[in-house]
């Protein structure tokens, strides 16, 4: 196990020996104001960058940011859903929640990498997409479609970090990746935990509850294989902590830039092919095939810890 | 309900309140004859009305959800779906022909936890794309759906992704896709395979949009018109190539399945 991954599961230890996080308290966590966004990561992750703007058909969706940058010798496009770092910025950036032409700029810009042969590296952070009657008018359902439809078939390398919040189909629409990173507070979810907690008990406050139900954190990420890398965090050393997702980061790449463009295609559907849980009845009504959790192969410390504490 | 005669009611059109018998609505496929108003049609009974007479083989029957997150009341909602509708999941898939044109077919079943997406869905119709591609077959799909059914978590949210890889793999090797979007096609299957086909059909009045309309009024702070996310609103926008009433759907797929038969490899 290399060092960073030790300090991985070390760090998500740690946290929960203490005073085990809720998925709520983590959700909270996800959220906070105070947490880096986007612009963070990107600024510290990659050098001589230029930021591209626009998705050539209706304008430019401040909630989404991208460009190139080098990470290393590597160009690489980049792109980010920007939550905003003040009041100001953040009503500038719609909180975070994209409208149809963020989704159509990034698409755009991953359009342009595949035609250069540069792997894409996108960061996620968004409550959903915008539910408004403009995104609605200029089909936001059509965007993310185009883009999840189109991300499969790119045979450039995508690794997405999850950052805060992995808000239902907007967050999905740039993390149809090869890889998938968790920070360790982020969370990721089909529905907002409120959404969730309305529907299940018309009680938008029982959002702990739902959170609990749904299995948001990174760990359940890790278990269901939604993703495969959790990032510990460490905001008030965030400098050394981009350095070493830098690091992470250029280390995949470096293993997914080995691959033929066919194979990394390859590898992201059998990726998602594997996504699932079901049962299957056969031609013998007694036998009845049934999909189990997924093997855990990286971080089972983490599980075998957390069985363990009882 | 009135009884008429065996097996035989009245049914009271919820548009126009037109009473009509039962048998006469399933003649005219769920449609009002005087409003024009479309019902809603189970995935079954769609399939046997619009494909040629006999043609639907069913595939995958076998594949079902499982309870893998212990969500509250899912086991029971599942359960209760099964036993309404006599299907096993909220998608039927096979393969059929309109008017002699064999393809690969599915259809949603809004009687199934109004026909959200989880594992199974999933499954099923990106099984039913792989199966059309090794055969070369076009593929016709009849979406209804309230979204990803968030009794599996996250990973219903990943069958959208991975029914977009199969989709776009059948596309990229030159295979049709129809999609014709019925009343309600919502959430994450507008954001995922109903909003990527090739040719994208409407029913009249059909409810179609990403986000819930409450929701919308919720987050907005405004009252939406009547006609907000109908097919009509899509036509409207660009979203949907063309409206077409059920009564003529089933030529409607014959000619489009006729116009675009794939190209053969030089």
């Amino acid at each position: 196990m290399t060092d960073e991954k030790k300090a991985a599961v070390e760090m998500t230890i740690d946290l929960s020996e203490d005073k085990p996080m809720t998925a709520y308290d983590r959700l909270k966590a996800a959220r906070a104001t105070t947490r880096p966004t986007s612009q963070a990561y990107i600024e510290r992750i990659f050098t001589e960058r230029i930021e591209l703007h626009g998705d050539r058909l209706f304008g430019d969706d401040p909630a989404v940011i991208g460009g190139i940058g080098f990470l290393g010798e590597r160009p690489v496009t980049f792109i980010g859903i920007e939550k905003g770092c003040d009041i100001d910025d953040r009503m500038t950036r719609n909180f975070g929640c994209p409208r149809p032409e963020g989704y159509r700029k990034a698409l755009r810009l991953m359009r342009q990498a595949e035609k250069f042969g540069r792997p894409i590296v996108c960061f996620v952070d968004t409550l959903g997409a915008y539910c408004g009657v403009d995104a609605e008018e200029r089909g936001q359902g059509e965007a993310i479609a185009r883009n999840l439809l189109e991300m499969m078939g790119l045979t450039v390398p995508i690794i997405s970090v999850i950052i805060g919040e992995g808000g239902s189909g907007g967050a999905l629409a740039l993390a149809c990746a090869n890889k998938v990173y968790m920070l360790e507070n982020a969370v990721y979810s089909v529905i907002t935990p409120e959404g969730c907690a309305t529907i299940l008990w018309r009680d938008a406050a029982r959002v702990a509850d739902a959170a609990k139900c749904l299995h948001i954190t990174a760990d359940d990420m890790i278990l269901f294989k939604v993703a495969e890398r959790v990032i510990p965090e460490d905001f008030d050393n965030f400098d050394e902590m981009c350095r070493l997702l830098a690091h992470q980061l250029d280390a995949d790449l470096t293993e997914l830039c080995k691959l033929s463009p066919k194979r990394i295609e390859e590898d992201r559907y059998e990726r998602f092919r594997r996504l699932g849980i079901i049962e299957e009845k056969t031609e013998n009504p007694r036998i009845v095939i049934k999909t189990k959790l997924p093997r855990i192969n990286i971080n089972k410390d983490i599980l075998k810890r957390i069985l363990h504490r009882k | 309900m009135t009884p008429v005669r065996n097996s035989d009611y009245t049914e009271t059109c919820p548009a126009c309140g037109h009473e009509v018998s039962s048998s006469r609505l399933k003649r005219n496929l769920k449609v009002c004859p005087r409003c024009g108003k479309h019902g809603r049609m189970g995935a079954r009974e769609r399939l046997e009305a619009l494909c040629d007479k006999g043609s639907f083989r069913e595939l995958y029957r076998g594949v079902g959800s499982r309870d893998f997150l212990n969500f509250p009341k899912y086991a029971e909602k599942l359960r209760q779906a099964k036993e309404l509708t006599g299907e096993n999941e909220a998608v039927v898939c096979g393969v059929a022909r309109f008017g002699g044109e064999p393809c690969a077919v599915f259809a949603m079943e809004p009687g199934f936890i109004m026909a959200s997406m989880g594992s199974a869905v999933g499954e099923k119709i990106t099984r039913t794309f792989e199966y059309a591609m090794k055969h070369s077959l076009p593929v016709v799909g009849f979406t209804a759906s309230g979204g990803a059914r968030m009794q599996e978590g996250v990973l219903s949210l990943m069958q959208m992704a991975k029914v977009s890889g199969a989709v776009g793999r059948h596309g990229n090797d030159g295979g049709l896709y129809i999609t014709v979007l019925t009343d309600p096609t919502t959430g994450g299957v507008t954001a995922s395979f109903a909003m990527q086909g090739d040719i994208i059909l409407a029913e009249p009045g059909a409810l179609i949009g990403f986000a819930g309309r409450r929701v919308i009024e919720q987050t907005t702070g405004t009252v939406l018109p009547d006609d907000f996310q109908s097919a009509e609103f899509l036509l409207s926008h660009g979203f949907v190539d063309a409206i077409v009433a059920r009564t003529e759907l089933a030529s409607t797929i014959a000619l489009l399945l006729r116009q675009n038969r794939k190209r053969r490899p030089a």
